[in-house]
């Protein structure tokens, strides 16, 4: 026997009475907290109960950053090439189209200067949104001129990584992006102005092997997975269980690789605090 | 409070002082001249004994559990400007040595240290303040990017030695502490070095070398502790009072041998005891080191520091 019995036969609502809730009006976090949309934004995009830090990108973080959401986008319109004309399931080509479509981006990094609590910063920020946050020629050129910028003008440089590695549909080109990037972030070292990486949810692969580990101070957020082999690929190959917390923030920082964590509302402080102790200025308020 | 041995006449006076005070506070009993009295027993019982203190005395005031930590000075020190930076970049964070940067009134400094802990649980967190290799290692990136940035380092020295373990073996205790004294013999800024308790052998040298090096007046340093010493050398721990006294190790035998610069005095009865007050003598301290310093160059400042490393010793012919 049923446990409702259906009275009236053929129910039907037309459109117009029908209750829709839009898209995006509630986050949902791993922990099944729910946290109404708006409240997530004001909040820095962390979960109010559970503290989880959900991922944003380049808008995002600019406008966390950057005093009043101000700031100059450096290279704007360099896009992606096709030089080995690759194609797997999809053309490069297509891949690149479908991925500005969607997200409205050029590449998956912008590098912008603009003012954090009063004083010049440059910030080359990825977006994990285009194409996994890949490093090919565009992430690695926008990101060396970003670095030239900075070196120019003397002004502090940041890079906040949000990438699964190298893109593959540029092989070689891709891998040389990690020595281009390093080229210029030595150059940046010896000409002392301080350079910060801020590891987020996830920075893994390439960008690991690079420039996201090379920071003069490097730092992450709560929970954020980092490592250069993926979890799943480490497992499969040494044939054992990981720990539970393999590869976070956390972990990365018990293995001496992360200066510190920091919570997404004391980023801007505690980020403008490293640069003015580290280059004896007065401590900005 | 807890008392060492030598402070029980001290104990003794002040619960004589509190019972009579609180006989004249629940009672009509006019207490005053007593408890006068009694406080001026108290004080010159005090000075009687932290006048005249033996090595070994100094020995224990230095492991007193009540006793500042690296970061309790740091804290005090440098306000919300402290930023503390971790890891080694190689294996692991060293709890037993902890590092940052921070203020002092408008100068940045680089400060690095052993850290204990204050109770069982912490103790066992910071290893006792006995640092792996990957502890120096840690100190040592620490002061290469304070060298890059020109900011001065500050360390605080309170080790009861690095610490004697397998996997340390294994990863280069030696080697780790050989790096750190080398570098830091030719660091390119001005380095102050502040034994705070103990400074044993080797795992304090490791942090230890620097154009000027304080030490407070209850504390030690040297090549071994006297229980070790008097183990290898009396083949017994019974003789730790000698081994101190031979050890030559307070901060006055240091200072006469011309192996440290400076004595900072503590508050009677120790650093713990007026915790305040040891602070603000050791921020003036390093606050006024730092003007000594400040206007030599890079070449002069390593000159002068490896000059003075170069005359240490006593030898014939």
């Amino acid at each position: 026997m049923a446990w409702f019995k259906r009275t009236q036969k053929g129910i039907q609502t037309p459109t117009e009475h029908k209750k829709d809730v839009p898209k995006g009006l509630w986050y949902k976090s791993p922990t099944g907290k729910i946290v109404d949309a708006e409240q997530l934004e004001s909040n820095f995009y962390v979960s109010p109960e559970d503290g989880y830090h959900v991922r944003i990108g380049s808008k995002e973080y600019f406008k966390i950053l950057f005093d009043d959401n101000e700031f100059k986008e450096l290279d704007k319109n360099m896009t992606s090439k096709d030089p080995l004309e690759f194609k797997d399931t999809k053309k490069y080509t297509d891949r690149l189209k479908a991925a500005e479509d969607k997200t409205g981006l050029k590449d998956a990094v912008r590098t912008a200067v603009g003012k954090s609590k009063g004083k010049d910063l440059v910030i080359a920020c990825m977006d994990f949104s285009f194409i996994g946050g890949s490093m090919g020629s565009v992430v690695g050129e926008k990101i060396a001129r970003g670095a030239d910028y900075a070196l120019k003008n003397k002004i502090p440089f940041m890079i906040i990584s949000k990438s699964g590695g190298a893109r593959m549909m540029e092989a070689a080109l891709s891998l040389m992006q990690l020595a281009k990037t390093s080229v210029k972030l030595a150059q940046l070292a010896e000409a002392k102005i301080p350079y910060i990486s801020l590891c987020t949810d996830p920075t893994t692969g390439g960008t690991t092997a690079s420039f996201a580990m090379l920071g003069d101070i490097n730092i992450s957020e709560p929970g954020a997975l980092i490592g250069f082999a993926g979890p799943r690929v480490v497992k499969d190959t040494t044939g054992k269980d990981l720990p539970d917390d393999f590869q976070t923030a956390e972990f990365v920082k018990e293995h001496g690789f992360l200066d510190f964590i920091v919570k997404r509302s004391e980023l801007k402080n505690k980020v403008n605090l490293y640069l003015d102790l580290i280059q004896n200025q007065p401590v900005r308020k | 409070m807890e008392y060492l041995d030598f402070e029980l006449p001290i104990k003794e006076l002040e619960e004589q002082y509190e019972k009579a005070c609180n006989i004249g506070s629940e009672s009509e009993v006019d207490v005053t001249a007593t408890c006068k009295q009694l406080e001026k027993k108290l004080k010159e019982k005090k000075k009687e004994i932290y006048k005249n203190l033996t090595a070994w005395q100094r020995v224990q005031l230095s492991r007193h559990p009540n006793r500042p930590y690296t970061l309790d000075y740091i804290n005090a020190i440098c306000g919300d400007t402290f930023l503390e930076l971790h890891g080694d970049r190689n294996v692991k964070d060293d709890k037993a040595m902890i590092g940052g940067l921070g203020k002092i009134d408008d100068q940045s400094f680089m400060f690095i240290g052993q850290q204990k802990g204050y109770n069982t649980k912490t103790r066992q967190y910071r290893n006792f303040g006995m640092a792996n290799p990957e502890g120096y290692r840690k100190a040592l990136r620490l002061m290469k990017s304070a060298e890059k940035f020109g900011v001065p380092v500050v360390t605080f020295v309170d080790t009861p030695g690095a610490y004697p373990g397998m996997e340390a073996e294994e990863r280069g205790q030696g080697e780790a502490i050989a790096r750190n004294i080398l570098e830091m013999t030719r660091l390119k800024v001005p380095i102050f070095v502040v034994i705070i308790g103990e400074g044993a052998s080797g795992g304090a040298l490791g942090i230890g070398v620097g154009d000027k090096v304080l030490m407070l007046e209850n504390t030690w340093y040297s090549v071994i502790s006297p229980e070790s010493c008097s183990s290898i050398l009396w083949r017994s721990w019974e003789y730790k009072e000698q081994a101190a006294d031979a050890l030559k190790l307070t901060a006055g035998d240091m200072k006469k041998q011309k192996l440290i610069d400076e004595i900072v005095k503590e508050p009677l009865g120790g650093a713990h005891s007026d915790r305040e007050e040891t602070f603000a003598t050791v921020k003036k301290a390093i606050a006024s080191s730092y003007d000594e310093f400040r206007n030599l160059s890079p070449t002069e400042l390593v000159e002068k520091r490896m000059d003075k490393y170069l005359n240490m010793g006593v030898f014939k012919g």
